[in-house]
C-alpha cells in the first residue's frame, strides 16, 4: 500500500472519529434555544417538552424580581412582549442582573408543568456593556 | 479636530483605493516609477491614518464631550491611562485602531521585505490597501460606526468606561488580540501576490514566515492575556468558557499553528504547497469572521457589541473575499503540484501532516459548535446551542492527539523513519511518560483524561529535554566549549528550531494547567462575622475561611464594600483574602453602570483559593460568597511566558542565513559561501 493511501486511511479514521464525537456530542449535549413564545407553543403542542432542558432568552420583566434571603431563591418573571412567565432560580446571579432596564437574561433549565420555569442558570446579557444610548436635550444618560 | 480626523480619514480611503487599482490593473510591471508610486500609496495611507488616531487622542484627552465616541467611554473622574486604551474600548474606535494598525503593518511589510523578494511588493500593497478601504470605508459609511461623529449637545461628562475594562489586562488584552487579527493580513497579502504574479516557489513563504510568526505570537499573547483578564475580573473561576468571542481568537489562531507546522514540509520537500496556501487564506478569513461574530450580534455571546448593521458589512467582505481568494487558488492549481510524494507515514512529515489534521478538526469542530445555533435553525427550524460539555467532549481527545504529536514530530526522521531512529530517539521519552503515568497512579489520580494529559505532557518536556542535551553534548564534543556557551551557540544558530522546542514547552504547561482545570471545587456560602466555612483542595488541605466582616469606603471613581476572610491552611494561618463589590459614580456622586465585583485570589503554583464576595443580602454585615480551589492555575501565566520567550527566540533577527548557503555551486574547486560575503 501506498503512504499516501495509508495516510489517507489514518486520515479517515481520524475524520469519522470526529464526526462521531461531534454527532453525539450535539445529540447529548445540545440544548433548545427559544424565545418564550416559541416555548408556550412548543409546550401546547407537546408536553414533553416540559422534561427537557433548554435555554431561553427573554427581558427581565421591570420591577418582578423577589428575593427570598435567607434561601437564596430568586423569582422574576420574563417575556419577550407576547408570552410572558414566571421563573425560579436558586443561586447567586451576575452583577448585571436586574429589573430596572429591560435587561436581556438567558435563563437555563426546565419549563416545568407548574407553569414556572424552574433554572438552573441565569446569564444577564448587559447591553449596555459597550455602548450608550443619548437622550436629549438634558444630556442625561440612559442604557438600552 | 473631527474635522481634521474625518479628512484623514477620506484621505486615507482615497489613497487605498488608487493603490489598490493601480497595483491590480496597472501597468507597473512595465514602468518601475508606477512601481514605486503604488508601494509609497502604503506609507501615504498609514500617515494619513495616524493622523486621524492623534486627532481622536486628542478628542480623548481635552475631554470633548461633543464627540459622541469620547462622551460614552471617558469621563472626567477616568485615570489618565484609561484614556488611552478608551481609544480601542468601543466599536468605533476599535474600527480605528485596527485601521490605523494595518496601515502601520502594510507599511512595515513594504520596509522590512528584503529586496529579493521586491516583485511581489505591489501586489502586497495592493491586497493590504483594499482591506485597509474597507474597514476604513465600514467607518464612513457604517450606521454609526465613525469615530468623529458629533453630538448635537456636549453633555456636561461622559458616561465613563465599563468598570470591567477598567483592568490592567483590558490595557492589554484587546491590542494584543487585534494585532493577531490585523497581522494576519500581511502574510495573507503575500499569498494573494505570490498567486497573481505566479511566483509560486518557497520565496513568498520566506518573505511573509516572520509575519506569520508575530501574528501567531500576538494571537497567543492576546489569548492569553484574556483568559487571565476572564479570570480575574469576571468572576465565574475560570479562564475558558467557550463563548462564541473566545472561539473566534481561537480559530485562526489554530489554523497558524497548523501553518506553522506544514510550511516546514514545504521548505524542506516541496510538498502541501496548496494546503499552505488554503492555510493562509482560511487564517485570514477567521479572523474577519471573528470580527463579524463580535459586532453582528447573530450569536448569542456574554461578550456582545451592540448589534449594527458594521456586522453585515464584515459579513459581505468575508464572501467577497473567500470566492475571489479560492478562485484564484483554483486558477493557480497546476502550478503549486508537489515536488516529492509522502514516503512513509513513519516520517516526520506523516507526523505534521496529522498534527495539521487535528489543529483544523479541533478549529473545525470549534466552528462548528460556534455557528450551531444558526445552522440548526437554517436547518431543523429550531434553534438548539451547545456548551462546554460538546466542546470538551470533542477537544480534549483531539488535543490530547495532538500534544502526542508534539512530542514524536520533532524527534522522527524525515522521509522514513528507521527501527534504529524510532529506538534511539524514543526510549527516554517514553520511559519519562511511563514513570509521570505511575508517579501520579502513586498519588492517587484515577480519572482517564488527567492521566493521560499529565502522562504525555512528561514524554514531550523529556523529548525537549533530550534534543537540548544533545545538542549541547555534540557542541561541547566538536568545539570544546563549556555547557553554558555551548547551550547559547546551540539555540543562537538554530533559532527557529530550539525556540520552536522552547514553545512546545509552553503548551505542554498550558496542557497541566487545563488538566488542574478538571479537579476544580466550588462552594456557596453564607457567612456571618467570625463565621467559618472550609473546602477541601484535591491535594488533601482543608481550607478553613473565617469571615471577618464587610467595610465600606470612597475610592477615586467609586463606592467600596471589601468583605475580608482570614484563611488557614490544616489550621495554621496563611494570610487573608479580599473581595469587593464596587459601585462606580461620576464625577457628581451619581451611581453609572451596574455593580460590579473584584474577585480575591491567593495564589501559589499549586493552586489557587478564589473568592467571590456577592453580596450582603440582608444589609447587615453577613455575606455571600463563593469559594473555589483552583489547582494549577498559575501554570497558565507561566506556559504564557514560556512560550513568548521561544516565540520571540524563533523570531529574533539574524542568525545564519540558511537558505542563501544552500544555494552556494562549487566553481572550479571554490565554494564561495555567499552568507559571509553578503554581510
Amino acid at each position: 500500500m501506498k503512504p499516501a493511501t495509508k495516510f489517507a486511511l489514518g486520515a479517515a479514521v481520524i475524520i469519522g472519529a470526529v464526526s462521531v464525537m461531534m454527532f453525539e456530542g450535539v445529540r447529548q449535549t445540545g440544548t433548545y434555544f427559544l424565545t418564550p413564545t416559541q416555548l408556550v407553543e412548543r409546550v401546547r403542542d407537546d408536553s414533553t417538552f416540559h422534561d427537557v432542558g433548554l435555554k431561553v432568552s427573554a427581558k427581565v420583566v421591570r420591577g418582578s424580581i423577589s428575593r427570598d434571603v435567607a434561601s437564596r431563591q430568586i423569582d422574576f418573571r420574563i417575556s419577550d412582549g407576547l408570552a410572558e412567565f414566571p421563573v425560579r432560580y436558586v443561586g447567586l446571579v451576575p452583577d448585571t442582573f436586574t429589573d430596572a432596564n429591560d435587561i436581556d437574561v438567558v435563563v437555563e433549565g426546565k419549563f416545568g408543568r407548574d407553569g414556572v420555569f424552574h433554572a438552573v442558570d441565569v446569564i444577564a446579557k448587559c447591553g449596555s456593556r459597550y455602548e450608550a444610548v443619548w437622550e436629549e436635550p438634558s444630556g442625561t444618560l440612559t442604557r438600552r | 479636530m473631527t474635522l481634521l480626523g474625518d479628512f484623514a480619514l477620506w484621505a486615507a480611503m482615497l489613497i487605498g483605493l488608487w493603490t489598490a487599482a493601480m497595483a491590480f490593473f496597472g501597468p507597473w510591471q512595465s514602468r518601475p516609477a508606477l512601481a514605486t508610486s503604488v508601494t509609497r500609496g502604503a506609507h501615504a495611507a498609514c500617515l494619513a491614518l495616524l493622523v486621524a488616531a492623534v486627532a481622536l487622542w486628542r478628542g480623548l484627552f481635552t475631554h470633548d464631550f461633543n464627540i459622541e465616541y469620547v462622551a460614552a467611554y471617558t469621563a472626567r473622574n477616568l485615570p489618565d491611562y484609561y484614556l488611552v486604551t478608551a481609544f480601542w474600548a468601543g466599536q468605533k474606535g476599535s474600527l480605528l485602531f485596527w485601521a490605523v494598525v494595518l496601515s502601520i503593518f502594510g507599511a512595515l511589510a513594504q520596509l522590512l521585505t528584503p529586496s529579493r523578494h521586491r516583485n511581489l511588493l505591489p501586489h502586497v500593497a495592493g491586497v493590504t490597501s483594499v482591506v485597509l478601504a474597507f474597514f476604513v470605508g465600514v467607518m464612513l459609511f457604517g450606521d454609526g460606526a465613525n469615530p468623529f461623529e458629533r453630538l448635537p449637545f456636549t453633555p456636561p461628562d461622559g458616561r465613563g468606561l465599563n468598570p470591567q475594562l477598567q483592568n490592567p489586562g483590558m490595557i492589554a488584552h484587546p491590542p494584543t488580540l487585534y494585532l493577531g487579527y490585523i497581522s494576519i493580513t500581511i502574510p495573507f497579502a503575500f499569498a494573494i501576490a505570490a498567486l497573481l504574479a505566479r511566483r509560486l516557489d518557497t520565496g513568498w513563504i520566506i518573505a511573509m514566515r516572520k509575519w506569520a510568526l508575530a501574528s501567531w505570537l500576538f494571537l497567543s499573547i492576546g489569548i492569553t492575556i484574556g483568559m487571565w483578564w476572564a479570570y480575574v475580573e469576571l468572576g465565574w473561576g475560570g479562564v475558558w468558557a467557550w463563548d462564541p468571542v473566545e472561539n473566534a481568537s481561537l480559530h485562526p489562531w489554530l489554523t497558524l499553528t497548523a501553518f506553522l507546522h506544514s510550511v516546514m514540509i514545504q521548505e524542506k520537500r516541496g510538498m502541501l504547497k496548496r494546503w499552505n496556501v488554503a492555510l493562509v487564506i482560511g487564517t485570514f478569513l477567521l479572523s474577519i469572521f471573528g470580527t463579524f461574530i463580535t459586532r453582528s450580534g447573530v450569536i448569542a455571546s456574554v461578550h456582545s457589541f451592540t448589534q449594527s448593521d458594521v456586522g453585515y458589512f464584515f459579513l459581505a467582505f468575508l464572501c467577497v473575499t473567500a470566492i475571489a481568494s479560492f478562485t484564484l487558488l483554483y486558477t493557480r492549481w497546476p502550478s503549486l503540484a508537489p515536488e516529492a510524494q509522502l514516503e512513509s507515514m513513519l516520517s516526520r512529515e506523516g507526523a505534521f501532516l496529522y498534527n495539521n489534521l487535528a489543529l483544523v478538526g479541533i478549529a473545525f469542530s470549534v466552528l462548528w459548535g460556534t455557528l450551531f445555533p444558526i445552522l440548526s435553525e437554517a436547518v431543523r427550524g429550531t434553534k438548539m446551542t451547545v456548551g462546554p460539555a460538546f466542546f470538551n467532549r470533542v477537544n480534549v481527545p483531539l488535543g490530547l492527539f495532538l500534544l502526542l504529536l508534539t512530542g514524536i514530530g520533532p524527534l522522527i526522521a524525515w522521509r522514513k523513519a528507521s527501527v534504529a531512529n524510532l529506538r534511539r530517539q524514543f526510549i527516554a521519552p517514553t520511559v519519562g511518560g511511563l514513570v509521570t503515568l505511575v508517579a501520579m497512579l502513586a498519588l492517587g489520580m484515577r480519572a482517564f483524561y488527567p492521566l493521560v494529559s499529565l502522562s504525555l505532557a512528561g514524554f514531550v518536556t523529556v523529548t525537549v529535554i533530550q534534543e537540548f542535551t544533545r545538542g549541547v553534548r555534540a557542541r561541547m564534543r566538536l568545539h570544546a566549549e563549556h555547557v553554558a556557551l555551548a547551550l547559547v551557540h546551540l539555540v543562537g544558530r538554530n533559532r527557529r528550531r530550539y525556540g520552536g522546542y522552547v514553545v512546545h514547552i509552553g503548551i505542554v504547561l498550558y496542557f497541566v494547567a487545563f488538566t488542574g482545570m478538571a479537579f476544580r471545587t466550588e462552594k456557596t456560602v453564607e457567612l456571618a462575622p467570625l463565621e467559618s466555612s472550609t473546602i477541601r483542595s484535591p491535594y488533601g488541605h482543608t481550607y478553613t475561611l473565617t469571615h471577618q466582616g464587610v467595610s465600606q469606603y470612597a475610592a477615586l471613581n467609586r463606592h467600596v464594600s471589601a468583605a475580608t476572610l482570614d484563611v488557614a491552611r490544616d489550621g495554621v494561618r496563611i494570610g487573608s483574602i479580599k473581595s469587593e463589590k464596587r459601585q462606580h459614580v461620576d464625577s457628581f456622586g451619581n451611581p453609572t453602570f451596574e455593580p460590579s465585583t473584584e474577585v480575591g485570589i491567593r495564589s501559589d503554583l499549586r493552586e489557587d483559593l478564589y473568592v467571590v464576595f456577592s453580596g450582603t443580602p440582608d444589609g447587615t454585615e453577613r455575606a455571600q460568597y463563593k469559594i473555589v480551589v483552583n489547582p494549577l492555575v498559575s501554570w497558565f501565566w507561566i506556559g504564557g511566558v514560556v512560550l513568548v520567550i521561544g516565540g520571540l527566540l524563533t523570531m529574533w533577527p539574524g542568525g545564519p542565513q540558511i537558505r542563501v548557503a544552500r544555494r552556494i555551486v562549487p566553481q572550479a574547486g571554490y565554494a564561495v559561501p555567499l552568507a559571509t560575503v553578503a554581510k
